[in-house]
């Protein structure tokens, strides 16, 4: 417990909560250190990552040369935090293809980062054929779940080119071979004294690659269902972690777990609430516009994507009767809501409580390897990694809420399947649904004759 | 190249790479462990334990009977007596059906799973941190829970009758995710200071065992729900291509092939690929006859059983082949009578043949990594229960994939059990699509004019 400090007092320690490794900057790293020297012995020795150099802009170290150290690094992180939530904006509106662009590059670069942590900690520097492998099923594992995407929703237009129908109709086949090649490779270049380092950065690869490029694969399938989807969890982690900092800054005193000292219980509930509101809000008004709520299609015409629809159920205004206890509080009778600001109450409380555990996941990782941040990309931030730890298991949850809540299957899928089959199959199933129909009134009972 | 022997002389059993493992381990035991090799990471991994010299678990019976032979022919006899045995265990699980099989697998899947494990327990020292166990069971039970639940409301209509399994199903992806989240913060909560890493490691072990192990045995399940022969074609082959490979490199072996495995030779790898290829051809014919092997495993609602009974389809009905000229002039046939499937049987012994060799390769390069001889004890002369199975792995997948992308449609079943989820207007437009479609390729009659 050497490492509980009280909340409150010491202004050193008020650093952004999900880099709290960080807070103890200069003087504090030879704490940590001391901290997590208890491992040492029983894990031997792994260098030191070298320290973080400092690389915050030239102009902006110009701007704010004039503060305390102290005060400066808060600055630092202020306009950075308030840069990068700017380009969140801009990226917005400049449309789903840029977002798509975007998701992929930030997986190439956590895939980056993770990978070259690795290497740092395997010494493995002086295996070159690794380094192409890793990069190489990096390529696979992305080929073969964008093509799954791309036949998914771009049916038509696949259809109509010969090359990409037969690209997509032997799909996982050519991944499949592409990925056995990779294997091959790896096999071959299995070097005598190298064994077991050759076998952890294989391990290493892989489960990075079942961390990163299938989160960002859900994230992008997320997107495709509407923009909403993307932007109010993200925006929900976000802002969980700015009011779970707030709270913990204003009202905190008990540890939440040893594994992140900083955190705090206060810092946690409070964001909770906090969040769940902010959530319900953001929703109310993104749900006004068709942008934001219709599923992102890709028009076969004009070659271009569409954001255009007839707003599902779940985005039209209904009213709720409010239960007689906040009736008689408030004096309304019913309340007007968008039924997904509902869902965004699941979202957003998934989101402050489960989306910290991958915080602290990710600092357990930067504990056990003895590293500050994941990488050096934005100053006074850490790397990539760093800000998009809590956001991995955000995207699953997500996908698979709509998969089992919201959406049902994808009717082009399921055309697509249906003419695939045999014909007595398809009659079979032609006749199942012409029952099922009927039944619920939709098929006029003479037609159902013919 | 200290290492290469070629193979032929020696009677040594066909541990293949077993034995030069062994010989590296001795020397290790010499030197201290992690120097050996020039393990460079001896400085910045713990060191590994040498692992125990395996204990001979063979069964008291076969000693007695094996007295009297020196002990190099002993170690063929036992070997060769539990690959019959292994052999003949085979065909009767065969026999004795696919809730069998599948429950044979799951066995296998298991116990694959604990030895891999088992080895990462002893690599990592992490004996001592108990709730690491049961989070990896945990986690098998997670993923297995996930899978199995895919494949039973694929295959199983009766599912749509339970209530209780209904909401199961409807809901299975989120409570598998559930399932795992806990898991998952489980293992958060769990994190002891001194042991980060040790745990960490740990954890990566199990997802990439579990990756590699458990989606590979539902691989495989699917399979056998397509037909049995899609089950017990690959497996016979890669076994055959084991024993051949054997075999042509005791008699004409010369040239080394890899490394990694001395006492793998080329002449062993051609020759295997060749008789490989005819036997599975051979073996596709006998089984193509037989409605048991061919059909698609179905489960039959009323009677609650499961039932291999159907039309063959076009894949297991006799063909005519008109033969190309240049075989017609040697062996003066003008046709000959095939079963198409036979043609995919020479597909999938090629894969065996030439790909399979590599997920050996693998396997042995692990064991050489972390300095064992065998996966585990369990069967007497062969070693681990790994150690039979690490060819099969690349071939299931092999086989699913090549099933996916050349032969099977989608399950009838899955799509409608989607169309029925559908809004009701999706349903109509699907609905009219396939009408028409249909009476475009005629199998409905064409639209009779509605009264209106």
């Amino acid at each position: 417990m050497t490492e509980l400090r009280q909340r409150g007092a010491t202004e050193k320690e008020l650093q952004h909560q999900s880099s709290e490794d960080k807070g103890s900057e200069t003087e504090g790293r030879s704490e940590r250190e001391g901290a997590s020297d208890n491992e040492a012995k029983s894990d031997s020795g792994i260098p030191e990552v070298p320290v973080s150099a400092d690389d915050t802009p030239e102009v902006l170290n110009k701007a704010l040369s004039g503060l305390s150290s102290r005060w400066k690094n808060w600055w630092v992180r202020g306009i950075l935090t308030l840069a990068m939530i700017s380009f969140f904006f801009f990226i917005i509106y400049l449309g789903p293809m840029v977002l798509m662009m975007i998701v992929l590059c930030v997986q190439i670069k956590c895939f980056h980062e993770i990978i070259t942590i690795g290497y740092s900690v395997y010494h493995s520097y002086d295996l070159p054929w690794f380094r192409t492998l890793s990069w190489y099923f990096l390529l696979c594992v992305n080929y073969f779940f964008y093509g799954e995407t791309v036949t998914d929703y771009f049916f038509a237009l696949v259809q109509r080119e010969d090359s990409l129908r037969i690209l997509s109709k032997y799909h996982r086949f050519i991944s499949f071979a592409l990925y056995l090649t990779g294997f091959c490779m790896f096999v071959l270049s299995l070097v005598k004294k190298h064994y077991r380092l050759q076998f952890y950065m294989f391990g290493w690869t892989h489960v990075t690659l079942l961390i990163v490029v299938t989160q960002s694969h859900l994230i992008i399938h997320n997107l495709f269902e509407g923009m909403i989807w993307f932007i109010v969890p993200i925006s929900c982690v976000i802002c969980n972690d700015i009011m779970a900092y707030m709270f913990g800054f204003f009202f905190g005193r008990t540890p939440l777990i040893k594994l992140s000292p900083k955190k705090t219980w206060e810092g946690f509930i409070g964001g909770f609430f906090a969040t769940v509101v902010f959530g319900i809000l953001l929703s109310y008004v993104m749900a006004g516009y068709r942008c934001f709520v219709c599923p992102v299609e890709f028009n076969n015409d004009s070659n271009r994507f569409t954001v255009d629809c007839e707003p599902s159920e779940l985005f039209q205004l209904q009213d709720y009767s409010l239960p007689s206890v906040l009736h008689s509080v408030t004096g309304w009778t019913t309340v007007k809501l968008y039924p997904f600001q509902i869902h965004s109450i699941a979202l957003s409380a998934f989101a402050s409580i489960m989306g910290p555990f991958g915080g602290f996941f990710a600092s357990g990782f930067k504990r056990a390897f003895k590293i500050k941040d994941f990488a050096n990309t934005i100053p006074g931030h850490g790397g990539i990694m760093d800000r998009f730890d809590c956001q991995y298991l955000m995207a699953t949850f997500v996908n698979v809420y709509i998969a089992s809540f919201i959406r049902g299957p994808n009717p082009t899928k399921v055309i697509q399947q249906l003419l695939a089959l045999r014909p007595d199959q398809q009659l079979h199933i032609f006749n199942s649904l012409k029952a099922h129909l009927t039944e619920k009134g939709l098929l006029p009972a003479l037609e159902a004759a013919a | 190249m200290t290492e290469l022997r070629r193979r032929g002389g020696g009677g040594d059993p066909d541990s293949t790479e077993n034995i030069s493992d062994k010989e590296a381990d001795g020397d290790d035991k010499l030197c201290f462990p992690g120097e050996a090799e020039g393990d460079t990471e001896g400085d910045s991994k713990a060191d590994t334990p040498d692992v125990p010299p395996s204990t001979d678990n063979t069964p008291q019976c076969l000693n007695k009977a094996l007295e009297g032979l020196s002990s190099r022919w002993r170690n063929w006899w036992v070997r060769g007596i539990l690959s019959l045995t292994m052999i003949i265990g085979f065909f009767l699980i065969i026999y004795l059906g696919p809730i069998m099989l599948i429950l044979v697998v799951m066995g296998v899947q298991i116990k694959c799973f604990h030895e891999i494990i088992t080895i990462g327990y002893r690599v990592y020292h992490s004996y001592e941190l108990p709730w690491f166990r049961t989070l990896s069971w945990y986690f098998l039970i997670c993923v297995n829970y996930f899978f199995y639940g895919e494949t039973v409301a694929d295959y199983f209509a009766l599912v749509q009758r339970e209530e209780p399994l209904q909401f199961l199903v409807r809901y299975h992806r989120f409570i598998s995710f559930a399932l795992y989240l806990a898991g998952f913060c489980m293992f958060v909560l769990s994190l002891v200071k001194k042991h980060y890493r040790l745990q960490f490691y740990m954890f990566a072990w199990t997802h990439v065992t579990l990756l590699i192990v458990v989606t590979q045995s539902h691989l495989v399940i699917q399979n056998l729900f397509e037909g049995m022969i899609w089950f017990i074609l690959p497996i016979s082959t890669v076994i055959c291509n084991d024993i051949m490979a054997y075999l042509f490199g005791f008699f004409f072996g010369k040239t080394p092939l890899i490394k990694l495995s001395p006492k793998k030779t080329w002449e062993g790898f051609i020759g295997g690929f060749f008789a490989t290829v005819v036997f599975s051809f051979l073996f596709a014919y006998l089984l193509s006859q037989y409605q048991y092997f061919v059909c698609p495993v179905e489960y039959n609602s009323e009677t609650n059983r499961f039932a291999v009974e159907c039309d063959p389809s076009n894949l297991f009905v006799m063909q005519e082949y008109t033969l190309p000229a240049a075989v017609q002039n040697v062996i003066r046939w003008k046709t000959v009578n095939l079963y198409p499937f036979q043609i995919h049987s020479i597909a999938l012994s090629s894969f065996a043949s030439l790909i399979g060799p590599f997920g050996g390769f693998f396997a042995s390069g692990f064991k050489r990594a972390f300095k064992i001889k065998d996966f585990a004890d369990t069967i007497p002369g062969h070693g681990g229960i790994m150690d039979r199975f690490d060819c099969q792995y690349l071939m299931a997948t092999f086989v699913h994939v090549y099933i996916a992308s050349f032969i099977r449609g989608p399950n009838p079943s899955k799509v409608l059990q989607q169309l029925l989820v559908l809004q009701p207007e999706q349903q109509l437009s699907i609905f009219n699509t396939l009408r028409n479609h249909l009476r475009e390729k005629g199998v409905l009659p064409p639209a009779v004019a509605e009264a209106q």
